[in-house]
């Protein structure tokens, strides 16, 4: 048999393109491009708790239920009864499979103290084992769940890691895709060593606590034959099962649209030039506190369900029951788009996981909901190294751009004008920053919005006082001049008194436009007296010559009447 | 030849063995051939010997959590013992069943 199965394993290294398997676990199909290689062992190590036999049974269940592929798990640690219990809080009905004749569970018990060894043995009876419930239900999915409790469990361990070699040779003799679970070890990937004998695909789990959050974090360490993500990957493990989140896999080559959707607020989108975000970018709206940032972040959205998108609200501070409540009281109805199934709230307390966690539930749900818009408020609720806020930001709001969903993040800034270290370097992911201000002045706080940048917009860089009314957010004009910016009753008391003075400049205008008038008249009587005058002397003058005229016509007729009485004729 | 049934069951003394192999492979056959010697020094008589051939049924692995082979068990007197291997260290077979007192097996 070692012969035909040692031929078999040159064969596979020939083969065309290497096939491979889903394994219905999201993302890591992604990450693996596809999935494990098929008929080929694929080795999943690490420390306990850290989510091997879960990985083991997703990958099975999701087998038989997603791909028709039924499975065999083979455990060393758990009975069948305790797995069960184990995954039905995942909506996972192991005992129904097994019915099914889908799913065959086979615990297999080793205690040392009850087996003496007696001679030379091989382990062909579990090949039997195994051999046999492949061929029962046809599985092309084999799970066996930390193989290296033959070591604990049997002596002799030269016989078994040439035995191991040989069941690793049979599973992929028998064609079937296999995980192999393994305790990690001290200085090598596990307990055992087995690495050694399953080199096609190597993944390790870790579960790492940073500032008593843990983290669950996957590794493809080798993959023989495909390329893979090389990073660290944050996984979840909750009531839907394992989430991976491929992170890298978001690069920077998403579409950009230039369609451009309204922040739910007329003065605002006026403020930003192209009367609204571009769809696709990343919003950031700071403010200390009391500035009506999850105002801002609800008009947003109740500005999108209006036009029928799908939003997604997370919030990390208060309860979904509170912000509608509180939305209601300044004339925002997000009920309603819930209750229409456009508003989706994922509220929860931000030290629940470490942000790995955050960013790997987030991505799930915004894969799932598959919104156009989604709101995060605030981000400021993470707490911890800014490296790691900063990178956790930054892939989300890569998965957002690479989805094209407009995405609005509200942080909570210190008060005072100093920008804060996480505010500094989240800015620079952001296309649009909203800053929300509290300017105090003249004993009264009055709130000020200005936009701190805008990518791609000619906005405006006024600033701009606003209100909450029970309208929702209003904007007003702000008073810009010389003496700075005047908010509340200041400008009013400014609007005042430049009203005054509009007022007197008009008086003296109105003044000067009396004085020019008599002026006008004054002039216009002189020149019509001057004309008088100079029609009166040219009347004079053709009068004069109309007497000269007579004159010489009565001289000629004199002396015409002399030269008669003369008797010239 | 999956079934050898050796002299009277139901004495009081009687031993119930039963021997998992897979195939004739030399293994198993040393193991059958040592299992009868044993037997017929120590236990004349008043032993039983099974051999299951799990190449022809299978499905009986399971049901005594058979994983290394050549298995043989002890079913009868309880409580159950199991050795593994061919068999060939006599003194630690004899010891495994717990056939006979540790001190005479020295």
């Amino acid at each position: 048999m070692t012969d035909r199965v040692a031929a078999q394993d040159h064969g596979a290294h020939k083969a065309p393109p290497l096939q491979k398997t889903p394994t219905g676990i999201a993302g890591l199909d992604a990450l693996t491009f596809g999935g494990l290689p098929e008929g080929r062992p694929t080795l999943m190590c690490g420390a306990a708790g850290c989510g091997k036999t879960l990985f083991g049974i997703t990958f099975l269940v999701k087998g038989i239920e997603e791909f028709g592929e039924p499975g065999v798990f083979m455990s060393f640690e758990e009975r069948q009864e305790e797995l069960s219990t184990n995954v039905t809080s995942l909506g996972f009905d192991l005992d129904d499979l097994v019915a099914r004749q889908k799913l065959v569970v086979d615990y297999v018990r080793l205690e040392r103290g009850e087996i003496a060894q007696a001679g030379d043995y091989d382990l062909e009876g579990l090949f039997v084992r195994l051999g046999h419930a492949i061929d029962t239900i046809g599985a092309k999915r084999v799970v066996l769940d930390t193989v290296e409790a033959l070591f604990a469990g049997l002596e002799d361990s030269a016989t078994l890691r040439s035995e191991l070699r040989r069941l690793f040779a049979f599973l992929k003799a028998k064609g079937v895709t296999a995980i192999v679970t393994a305790e990690r070890g001290e200085g090598q990937l596990t307990r055992y060593g087995i690495e050694e004998y399953v080199s096609d695909c190597v993944i390790l789990l870790d579960n790492r606590v940073i500032d008593q959050v843990t983290t669950r974090r996957l590794r493809v360490v080798k993959y023989r034959g495909s390329s893979h993500g090389t990073n660290e990957y944050p996984f979840l493990i909750d009531e839907q099962g394992i989430t991976v989140l491929p992170i890298t896999s978001a690069g920077l080559a998403h579409e950009v649209s230039s369609e451009v959707i309204s922040a739910g607020v007329a003065g605002l989108d006026a403020m930003l030039g192209r009367h609204g975000y571009y769809r696709g970018s990343s919003v950031l709206v700071s403010g200390s506190a009391g500035t009506g940032k999850s105002t801002l972040a609800a008009s947003f959205i109740d500005a999108a369900c209006a036009r029928g998108e799908r939003a997604l609200y997370f919030a990390f501070e208060e309860s979904a029951a509170q912000v509608t409540r509180n939305m209601a009281s300044v004339g925002i109805d997000l009920q309603r788009h819930r209750d229409a199934g456009l508003l989706k709230f994922e509220a929860a307390r931000p030290s629940l996981y470490g942000f790995e966690m955050h960013l790997a539930r987030m991505h799930r749900d915004i894969e799932t909901f598959n919104p156009s818009v989604i709101v995060v408020d605030p981000i400021s609720a993470f707490r911890g190294p800014s490296v790691e806020v900063n990178a956790t930001l930054l892939r989300l709001a890569d998965i957002c751009k690479s989805r094209g969903i407009t995405a609005l993040f509200t942080s909570l800034s210190s008060s005072g004008d100093a920008m804060t270290d996480s505010e500094r370097n989240v800015s620079s992911l952001m296309d649009i920053w909203v800053s929300l201000a509290d300017v105090e002045a003249n004993g009264e706080r009055n709130r000020v919005l200005s936009l701190l940048k805008a990518r791609g917009m000619n906005h405006s860089k006024q600033l701009r006082e606003y209100r909450l009314t029970d309208q929702g957010i209003e904007m007003v004009p702000v008073y810009v001049g010389p003496e700075g910016v005047l908010t509340g009753t200041a400008r009013a008391a400014q609007e005042a008194r430049e009203r005054e003075a509009e007022r007197a400049r008009q008086d003296a205008v109105a003044n000067r436009r009396r004085v020019l008038e008599l002026r006008r008249i004054a002039v216009e009587r002189q020149i019509a007296e001057l004309q008088a005058e100079l029609d009166s002397e040219e009347a004079e003058v053709t009068r004069m010559s109309e007497q000269d005229e007579a004159h010489a016509i009565s001289r000629n007729a004199d002396r015409s009447i002399m030269s008669t009485l003369r008797g010239d004729l | 030849m999956t079934v050898i049934d050796d002299v009277l069951p139901g004495d009081d003394g009687q031993v119930h063995l039963r021997l998992y192999v897979a195939g004739q492979t030399p293994k198993s056959l040393a193991a059958i051939a040592n299992l009868k010697r044993l037997c017929e020094e120590h236990l004349a008589g008043r032993y039983t010997i099974e051999v299951v051939d799990l190449q022809v049924t299978p499905q009986l692995a399971a049901g005594d959590q058979i994983v290394a082979v050549p298995t043989l068990i002890r079913r009868l007197p309880p409580p159950l013992r199991r050795v593994i291997g061919d068999l060939s260290n006599a003194e630690r077979v004899l010891v495994g069943l717990d056939m006979i007192p540790r001190a005479s097996a020295s």
